[in-house]
């Protein structure tokens, strides 16, 4: 019990300190034209990593969750339609449900 | 545009945008301009229903969590800590799956550690965005999490930057706190998995990404990080294809300025 709680708060400390040093950088580095550059593209390459890691990632090993797939594809629908972020929330859940219900 | 045509116009059409309107302005009132400063309104309805819904998810999601944290042997306490304290949904998900395995403290720790690690990367556009200084910095980066950096990076204008952070990261705060509360008191009993919960966060990653899609570098830096990524699966531990998927981010930034121009203007 000492030893999971350690963990979580060692770990816990640990993330928030990754937060801090991100917003801890110097202007001087943040002024540079080729981190401004960076700056925007980093939560796309991160979003799109944690898209991939969720659909295709179980623990290391490629995976394929077909009423997954189901639910995010028509959540891509629905965003190709401009519907907002909670819509597609709900019609992925209910699409995933759903698929998993039938197969 | 004032307040009354906003409401002249919304009324008949969307009876609850004018809610949001007005609890948006009130909130502002009550805060004054230290951390939310004036945005337009009609930015400022949109970003509170888009962070509205995105408070939804992360209450079902929480839930998720919860249930998951307590079959795997935390207890209540520890399951809220992680959520209130680490706040990084990736991260928690790690640690407990690794501890639910029955993996080393240390595996856990150094995976929640390794997801973590991308929100150090989210201090860049954050603080580009946000200018936070002092004991600030302390409180904004408890904040700096996926939807919150992708939702203030959205904003053409960085005040409304800086609304869509707040707003965000707030509303997401509070929902995923009490909704691992609540997964974690009902436990074992829910079945997140039928309920179609585990399309849940690449549904959200995937929406907070498709804006960005619109410049064509990113799109390049989309395609890139998903095949780093695919390709790295079976031989990283967690969290480390997501770090590298950061490296072709970097990669992008470091190319000519010239390269950046002529893709942004197409």
């Amino acid at each position: 019990m000492i030893t999971v709680w350690a963990t979580v708060l060692v770990a816990s400390l640990g993330c928030y300190g990754l937060k801090l040093a991100g917003v801890s950088l110097p202007q001087s580095v943040l002024n540079h034209p080729r981190v401004q550059r960076t700056a925007g593209l980093l939560p796309v390459a991160m979003l799109t990593a944690l898209v991939v890691t969720d659909l295709f990632d179980a623990n290391g090993r490629y995976t394929a969750d077909w009423p997954t797939l189901a639910g995010v594809g028509a959540g891509a629908v629905a965003l190709r339609f401009g519907r907002s972020p909670v819509v597609v929330f709900l019609l992925a859940i209910a699409t995933t449900a759903a698929a998993r219900l039938v197969s | 545009m004032g307040l009354r045509t906003i409401l002249a116009i919304g009324l008949p059409a969307f009876p609850h945008n004018v809610l949001l309107v007005s609890t948006a302005t009130t909130s502002s009132s009550r805060t004054g301009t230290t951390a939310i400063g004036p945005a337009p309104f009609a930015a400022r309805a949109a970003i509170t229903r888009t962070a509205a819904g995105i408070g939804l998810y992360a209450g079902a999601f929480g839930i998720t969590f919860g249930a998951l944290a307590a079959r795997s042997g935390l207890s209540l306490t520890q399951a809220v800590a992680l959520s209130a304290v680490m706040y990084t949904g990736a991260s928690q998900f790690a640690l407990v799956g690794v501890l639910a395995a029955g993996g080393s403290h240390l595996a856990g720790l150094s995976a929640a550690l390794l997801l973590g690690l991308r929100n150090a990367f989210y201090g860049v556009p954050v603080t580009r965005i946000l200018r936070p200084r002092g004991w600030r910095r302390m409180w904004t980066a408890h904040f700096v999490v996926d939807e919150s950096t992708a939702m203030a990076v959205a904003q053409p204008a960085p005040r409304a930057g800086r609304y869509a952070f707040w707003a965000t990261g707030i509303t997401l705060y509070a929902l995923w706190t009490l909704g691992t509360v609540a997964g974690a008191l009902i436990g074992g009993g829910i079945d997140t998995s039928a309920l179609g919960l585990d399309a849940a966060a690449p549904a959200i990653f995937l929406a907070l990404l498709w804006p960005q899609l619109s410049r064509e570098r990113a799109r390049a830096v989309a395609l890139g990080a998903a095949v780093v990524v695919l390709g790295l699966i079976p031989f990283a531990p967690a969290g480390l294809p997501i770090i590298a998927a950061a490296a072709v981010a970097i990669l992008a930034g470091l190319l000519p300025a010239r390269w950046h121009h002529e893709t942004q203007c197409q």
